[in-house]
């Protein structure tokens, strides 16, 4: 019987829910381990997972510097979708969207994969001739996109302002039916508690502080808890990245760490059904199961550690969320904050062996790291187990920048910020 | 955040705009090193810590700067006009 099901729950309910097995253990770092897992968020968890549940890997060890999920899994605005435009993006998002769609069933924990669909709004009659062909070309590789006009826009989005007087004019907009939310926390957990029944030991508090080495290769970890030696050290840092690979002697990378803004609103009832994401500027929101309305728009633009932003950009995320729904000028905020991002020189993620020998990298998520979850554990799991890419993460190299063959899915070429 | 402009005193963060990582010397330009662009294009250092970066102070004086700040604490430790610190 599966650990959480309906039946299990009437049990425990009837034993006054004293029998509960915490969701993952506490246990004490051991001497070595086949794989460290270096981050124990989203990706760093789902890695572990996959390694134990595709690869029969279970001697694994996620190494967290803090709690679990107190990173960026927690400080996302849980949006789900595979809307890109280039191949190499498309696959490897979609896969992460077919993962997404089994997840709760695969890991028995619920996620809340909520598949309420995200609009992107489009203001101008370039920004439709885009959409159309970025719809084109998701439909083309086997996705799913809708194009909208202003009158299903208007139907959709009740709340919008369609008014005549709307500083934005609403011509239409891309519909992708298939994506939408996910509870970021549940993720967290439901990885860690099925990587953890499958063997991996998940070490919270043990910051990495230095890398073992023997020659070029590395060989292990030095830690707060001690040292931990390991076959294979895979790196899944986000924002930390910067720090953690100069502990390894890389002291340069395409990658730049930049702070991200989120906001939560106090309750209201049901008013933004999808996500809806502004075509004049950036910002992007959707509506909690709460009542919250969770949105978030541009990064600071600064390079930064810190997680927490400056109120320049508050105000700008707050006027377009304005221009969209006139109707919340009211609505009180409940709380921001912000996270590390590590932003690539052309926005496209790094899924790579090395730089190192016995060294594995996952980075460059820039802002969309959460919906790749999935996808970027199954993907590193494979590299890291088969000590080669996966065709689908094949692209998402280090040596891209150097060889010319780059992946900016927005065309900015190499300005961080911009992505 | 409040950046010291040498002209105009301490502004708000909303006058400047963000010029990016000083850290890097820009090749000859009629160098074809390609190991010596491409780590001017795309590699970054990255500081955890003290930050050599360029601000321009673009709602005011219109002045380039180069700035030294903390990643960690967005703490301002030296400001200079860019002219004078440029290779």
């Amino acid at each position: 019987m599966a650990e959480y099901s309906f039946l299990s729950l009437l049990r425990n309910a009837l034993s006054g829910n004293e029998d509960w097995k915490p969701a993952w253990r506490k246990p004490d770092p051991r001497p070595s381990y086949d794989v460290i897992v270096i981050g124990g968020g989203g990706h760093g968890l789902s890695t572990a997972y996959y390694l134990a549940k595709e690869h029969g890997i279970t001697n694994v060890a996620v190494l967290e510097k803090g709690y679990l999920g107190s990173g960026n899994v927690g400080r996302n605005t849980t949006i789900v979708r595979s809307n890109y435009l280039l191949p190499d993006n498309i696959r490897f998002y979609e896969h992460s969207m077919k993962l997404w769609e089994n997840l709760s069933h695969d890991l028995n924990y619920n996620v809340m994969f909520s598949q309420r669909g995200v609009v992107n709004l489009a203001h101008t009659p370039a920004q439709m001739d885009e959409h159309a062909r970025r719809g084109n070309a998701m439909r083309h590789e086997g996705g799913d996109a809708v194009l909208l006009g202003r009158e299903e826009v208007a139907r959709m989005v009740p709340g919008l302002d369609m008014s005549a007087r709307a500083r934005f004019p609403v011509l239409g907009g891309l519909l992708q039916p298939r994506a939408g939310t996910a509870r970021h926390d549940a993720v967290a957990w439901g990885y860690a508690r099925g990587a953890d029944r499958r063997g991996v030991d998940i070490l919270e508090n043990c910051e990495v502080t230095g890398f073992l080495r023997e020659g070029e290769r590395v060989v292990g970890v030095t830690t707060t808890r001690g040292e931990i030696r390991a076959k294979k050290v895979a790196v899944a840092v986000a924002g930390s990245t910067g720090r953690v690979m100069k502990l390894a002697g890389i002291e340069n990378l395409p990658i730049e760490s930049h702070v991200l803004q989120a906001f939560v609103s106090e309750s209201l009832k049901p008013l933004v059904n999808q996500v809806v994401t502004f075509g004049g500027g950036h910002l992007y929101v959707s509506q909690s199961d709460k009542g919250g309305l969770v949105f978030g728009g541009d990064l600071d633009g600064y390079n930064t550690y810190a997680q927490r932003g400056n109120l320049p950009l508050v105000e700008e995320v707050m006027s377009e969320l304005l221009a969209m729904f006139p109707n919340l000028a009211r609505v009180r905020l409940l709380r921001s904050w912000g996270g590390v991002m590590d932003m690539s020189m052309d926005g496209s993620p790094i899924i790579t062996p090395g730089p190192l020998p016995g060294m594995f990298l996952n980075c460059g998520w820039c802002y969309g790291g959460f919906k790749a979850t999935p996808a970027s554990g199954w993907c590193f799991a494979h590299t890291i187990a088969r000590g080669e890419a996966h065709p689908l993460n094949a692209a998402f190299t280090l040596d891209r920048f150097a060889r010319g063959i780059l992946i900016d899915e927005k065309g900015q070429g190499a300005t961080p910020k911009l992505h | 955040m409040l950046i010291p402009c040498p002209y105009c005193g301490p502004r708000d963060l909303s006058e400047f705009t963000y010029q990016g990582d000083a850290n890097r010397t820009r090749p000859n330009p009629m160098s074809n090193d390609q190991s010596a662009w491409n780590a001017y294009v795309y590699e970054r250092v990255n500081t955890a810590g003290d930050h050599r970066e360029f601000w321009q102070h673009s709602g005011g004086c219109r002045a380039h700067l180069a700035v030294v700040r903390s990643t960690l604490t967005h703490e301002i430790k030296s400001v200079a006009f860019a002219r004078e610190v440029a290779k």
